[in-house]
């Protein structure tokens, strides 16, 4: 199995680690070519903006979505924001995912947050029990979501923090910058 | 449910987002516009670019809050400001009005000339300037989530940039291969915390993120710095101070992402227009520069 990461710009070298450490091949993604022979992709977190713009100055958009068609992809944070289908402003998105986001809808920095999610599918799928300690870095929510996506975490007030549609996932907090690998080797069971 | 705000890992996570990408410095909302557009990852709200203030001289202090507030009000990514070194009032403000980062610098003067502000007191994380590991290491024992080798701002000269950063890589890899009973001489020798020492050591990089800085003008500046091993590049003066920001800054921009790829680096250096002049460094009196700041 051999997992890209898109290394346009963000914390890229975070989930490498990660994935590393679960024994996974991994693949930096700066262009079109770089996907092939990948059976999956994760999204980092980032600038969603300056992943965006570059994704279209180097001819990526199109091949993402195809990838996505077909293989699994999760997009943390500013990742989540790209495979989204509406964020309320004018920028490059992938539209995977039938999602709304809402990006820094938490506020600034200094409002950033770390808290533990309960996440029934990610205990299920890893054989654990204790809850998931989540970072969120002005982090996005996911106001709404379609008929085929299912909720996996929110926050206590109900808004939506994790979500997947087959074999995309998005999540607005950092696994990558846990030392819990559970939330990537929940990714990997999407991988075919 | 226990929320925590203000923590390291939160501190440390937003330089950790920024990485691989271009911090713009910005003087109005329209320049953060265009940054924004660029693909900047962040922008830097100040009054005056360091350009400016070398020419300009007088005491350079925090900017208006007002203008911070416009210029956060423009765009969607990370705000940064300037602090002086040891301000922690003008930094009390900077927290206040809700900036993203605040960076201690040494391009504003000084307002403390023995001691830097202690950071950890902040729920805003803070980003400070170094020219070698010892100095990376006080910035973090103070409690900097974010390193930037100081270079030589406002000059358009990399020299200073690439000297910084081959001191801090060049004493990590010395570092790496001391034995661990000479770490505590060594962290005497270079000022700096001994578990800092021995963290670096174990990491084989600086615990936090470290973007270049001071005196990157071109696209090829920027990659030089990727290439050394810089996380990301931070652009002051170099890119309104030159003849076709816009294209410039997109350039710098891509030239951060594939600061491997010479074909593209060629590619994006074509056409950009009139550089920012410029001042030879070392041509510059002592008394001019201002990396020397910071204790």
């Amino acid at each position: 199995m051999k997992i890209g990461v898109l290394a346009l710009q963000g914390d890229f070298a975070e989930h490498i680690a990660m994935l590393k450490r679960l024994k996974v091949e991994t693949a930096e993604v700066r262009l079109p070519e770089h996907l092939n022979g990948l059976d999956g992709l994760i999204i980092p977190g980032g600038e969603s903006t300056t992943i965006g713009k570059l994704a279209v100055a180097y001819n990526l958009m199109d091949p993402l979505k195809q990838f996505g068609q077909r293989h699994a992809i999760w997009g943390t944070c500013a990742g989540a924001i790209f495979l989204s289908k509406d964020v309320s402003r004018d920028q490059p998105l992938l539209g995977l995912m039938d999602i709304k986001v809402q990006r820094n809808a938490f506020g600034r920095q200094v409002d950033s947050f770390e808290t533990d999610l309960d996440i029934p599918e990610l205990k299920q799928a890893t054989g654990t029990e204790t809850p998931y300690h989540a970072v969120f870095i002005r982090a996005p929510i996911i106001e709404s979501v379609g008929d085929n996506v299912k909720v996996l975490a929110s926050v206590p007030d109900g808004r939506i923090v994790a979500a997947q549609q087959g074999h995309l996932l998005a999540t607005s907090f950092h696994p990558e910058l846990t030392n819990d690998t559970r939330f990537h080797e929940y990714f990997l069971t999407l991988v075919d | 449910m226990e929320v925590k705000t203000g923590t390291w890992t939160e501190k440390k996570g937003l330089a950790q987002m920024l990485k691989g990408g271009v911090i713009m410095d910005v003087v109005t909302p329209e320049h953060a516009k265009i940054a924004e557009d660029a693909g900047a990852c962040a922008v830097m709200a100040l009054e005056r670019v360091p350009a400016d203030i070398r020419a300009q001289g007088g005491v350079a202090r925090m900017s208006d809050p007002e203008l911070i507030l416009k210029i956060m009000d423009a765009v969607s990514i990370p705000v940064m400001a300037k602090c002086r070194i040891g301000h922690f009032v003008e930094a009390q403000i900077l927290e206040a009005i809700g900036v993203d980062y605040i960076d201690e610098s040494e391009v504003l003067t000084p307002a403390d000339e023995a001691h830097h502000i202690l950071k950890h007191n902040f729920k805003v994380p803070f980003v400070c300037g170094c020219r070698n590991l010892g100095e990376a290491l006080r910035r973090i024992g103070e409690g900097a989530a974010m390193i930037r080798t100081k270079g030589e701002a406002g000059t358009g000269d990399v020299v200073e940039a690439v000297r910084h950063a081959r001191a801090v890589i060049g004493e990590i890899r010395r570092l790496t291969t001391m034995a661990d009973e000479e770490l505590m001489s060594y962290a005497k020798e270079i000022g700096a915390p001994y578990e800092l020492v021995k963290e670096t050591k174990e990491l084989g990089r600086l615990p936090v993120v470290n973007f270049a800085a001071g005196g990157v003008a071109t696209p090829a500046d920027a990659a030089l710095m990727m290439q050394l091993g810089m996380d990301g590049v931070f652009v002051g003066s170099g890119i309104f101070k030159s003849g076709d920001p816009a294209k410039r800054a997109a350039a710098i921009v891509k030239a951060v992402t594939h600061y491997n790829d010479p074909a593209i680096l060629a590619e994006v250096s074509k056409n950009l227009g009139e550089p920012m002049v410029g001042r030879n460094v070392s041509q510059m009196p002592e008394a001019e520069r201002i990396a020397g700041r910071g204790w």
